[in-house]
């Protein structure tokens, strides 16, 4: 019965072969991002070849987790039920010190003390015991 | 290569909007506006040879070129579904132009629409194969509202950069509610708004109010594509393509360079060159509107006011039918409804009606130059059109 109650009702990332180095770091407590070793900017998503010059050299490093906001959102509605105990809930994009940026939620923050362009720092949700998500807080 | 003058628009058909399905199918719909479109034009259905369709956002098959050939009698040498959001419906008419140009075909029917409502819309989606798509692995996991949490991203940095206020915003979906006011079709006709209803309705993405969204519907648009030598023998005034643009930039937000100016910047400056008209001789603009921001955004990106601008510029003109600056006479969408992709369309069909002085109680005087815009994804797929008659 308990089991039903704690189940994370929602959706939930599929890790592929090419993105697992990323989740498997979300759970270590470590942001990992790729790197391409030709042009030498860094890749999120996870991706098999770099966006910006199509190399496939692209290496795993260990971000700073530090950032800023770009943008953000309070989502007052939920579209999918399983968010609707979250209203309202901060949807964001955040701007990693490494150049990409992220979709993500601002947690530990309420949310109307979010702000555009405020610091923030990775805060790592393991919302099952394979999943963690990368969130942000306030630095 | 040009498709100035390639092709024209001769007919069209539209539903009028309702709230839910009301027992309508997809299919259905699409039948009865594609008839429509067909007889507008002067054409029987043996003269349309190619076959250009909008994917339903709610239902999911294959070959629609083929199940809406077959049922209506159209063997298309020319046949596509045109994935391109929003934009799907300009998307279509140069790429019947262009088949038209190339000699692939000589009448394209273009064709969305849909049988839908608010719930049906918002209902979750049914997982599909592709469940391993970036979108689904680095976004959805943190709760988007559709792609209302996307608009609302925008319309925050946009603030954020520029000082656009929520006040600026609201006066475009007040102006368009006029518009609303004097067509009988529209899904709110009858409803006048102020500024202030639209501060004071709910906020449901922060800083994006409930009458700053668009409302999902049921309704259907199709318009008939034809070669120059047809539209000299249509009873309609052609409605011809004179530039067309198209510029596109992926699924996700995270993903752009920024968020606060889109393709837009591409895709319009190509259809003014292609058209060799500037925005002085612009009479209508009828771009897609399905939050305020998009329309300040389109505003922008397109020239008609500097970048970062858009907020003083909305607040200095008129956009009602009378104004100084008509936009989105129909309504828009936020005030005539979103039937699926044919809210896209329905930015062409005003612009056509508005063209051919059929337009009855909101004709734009002397409206001889359009340019339409449509939008895919969040700010993502963009077609700029310009469209004139004679």
């Amino acid at each position: 019965m308990s089991d039903i109650i704690t189940r994370y009702a929602k959706p939930l990332p599929e890790p592929s072969a090419v993105s697992a180095p990323f989740w498997e770091g979300l759970n270590a407590g470590e942001l990992r991002l790729q790197r391409c070793a030709t042009c030498s900017r860094y890749v999120f998503y996870p991706r098999s070849v770099c966006p910006h010059c199509l190399s496939d050299r692209l290496e795993w490093q260990t971000a700073s987790g530090r950032g800023r906001l770009y943008s953000y959102t309070i989502v007052r509605r939920a579209m999918n039920p399983a968010f609707a105990a979250d209203v309202p809930y901060v949807f964001a994009i955040v701007e990693l010190k490494e150049g990409p940026r992220v979709t993500t939620n601002l947690i530990n923050c309420a949310p109307e003390y979010a702000r555009v362009d405020m610091p923030v720092k990775a805060a790592y949700d393991s919302v099952t015991s394979e999943i963690a998500l990368l969130k942000f807080e306030p630095e | 290569m040009t498709l100035k003058r390639a092709a024209a628009i001769t007919g069209i058909g539209e539903m009028k909007p309702t709230r839910s399905p009301d027992g309508k199918s997809t299919l259905g719909i699409w039948t009865d506006v594609a008839r429509h479109a067909v007889l507008d034009a002067g054409l029987s259905i043996a003269d349309i040879d190619g076959l250009l369709i909008g994917q339903p956002i709610t239902e999911q098959a294959q070959m629609w070129p083929s199940i809406l050939g077959e049922y209506l009698g159209v063997h298309p040498r020319y046949g596509n579904v045109v994935d391109l959001g929003g934009a799907s419906a300009a998307g279509m008419v140069w790429r019947a132009a262009a088949a038209i140009e190339s000699g692939l075909a000589n009448a394209v029917l273009c064709v969305t629409g849909e049988a839908s409502d608010v719930e049906t819309f918002y209902a979750p989606r049914a997982r599909r194969s592709a469940q391993q798509l970036p979108y689904r692995e680095f976004e959805v996991p943190y709760g988007p509202m559709g792609v209302n949490s996307g608009y609302a991203l925008i319309a925050a940095r946009h603030m954020y950069e520029y000082g656009t206020t929520s006040r600026q915003l609201a006066k475009i979906a007040v102006d368009q509610r006029t518009n609303a006011c004097a067509n009988p079709d529209a899904l709110f006709y009858g409803k006048p708004l102020t500024v202030d209803d639209v501060l004071a309705s709910p906020l449901v993405v922060d800083p994006l109010h409930l009458l700053e969204i668009v409302r999902p519907c049921t309704g259907g648009a199709a318009l008939v594509v034809v070669s120059p030598q047809l539209a000299r023998e249509s009873s309609n005034p052609p409605v011809w393509l004179l530039g067309a643009g198209e510029s596109s930039r992926g699924m996700m937000l995270s993903q752009m360079d920024s968020i606060t100016t889109s393709p837009i910047t591409e895709a319009a400056p190509k259809a003014f060159a292609m058209a060799g008209v500037s925005h002085k001789d612009i009479d209508l603009i009828s771009v897609y509107d399905c939050y305020t921001i998009t329309v300040l955004v389109t505003l922008e990106d397109a020239g008609f006011c500097a970048k970062g601008k858009g907020g003083p510029f909305v607040e200095e003109h008129d956009f009602t039918w009378q104004g100084d600056m008509p936009l989105n006479t129909h309504g828009g969408q936020l005030s005539f409804g979103q039937p699926g992709l044919a809210g896209g369309m329905s930015h062409l069909t005003e612009a056509v009606r508005q063209l051919q002085h059929r337009a009855s109680e909101r004709q734009v005087a002397d409206c001889e130059v359009a340019f339409v815009n449509g939008n895919g994804g969040i700010m993502s797929e963009q077609v700029s059109l310009v469209l004139g008659i004679e």
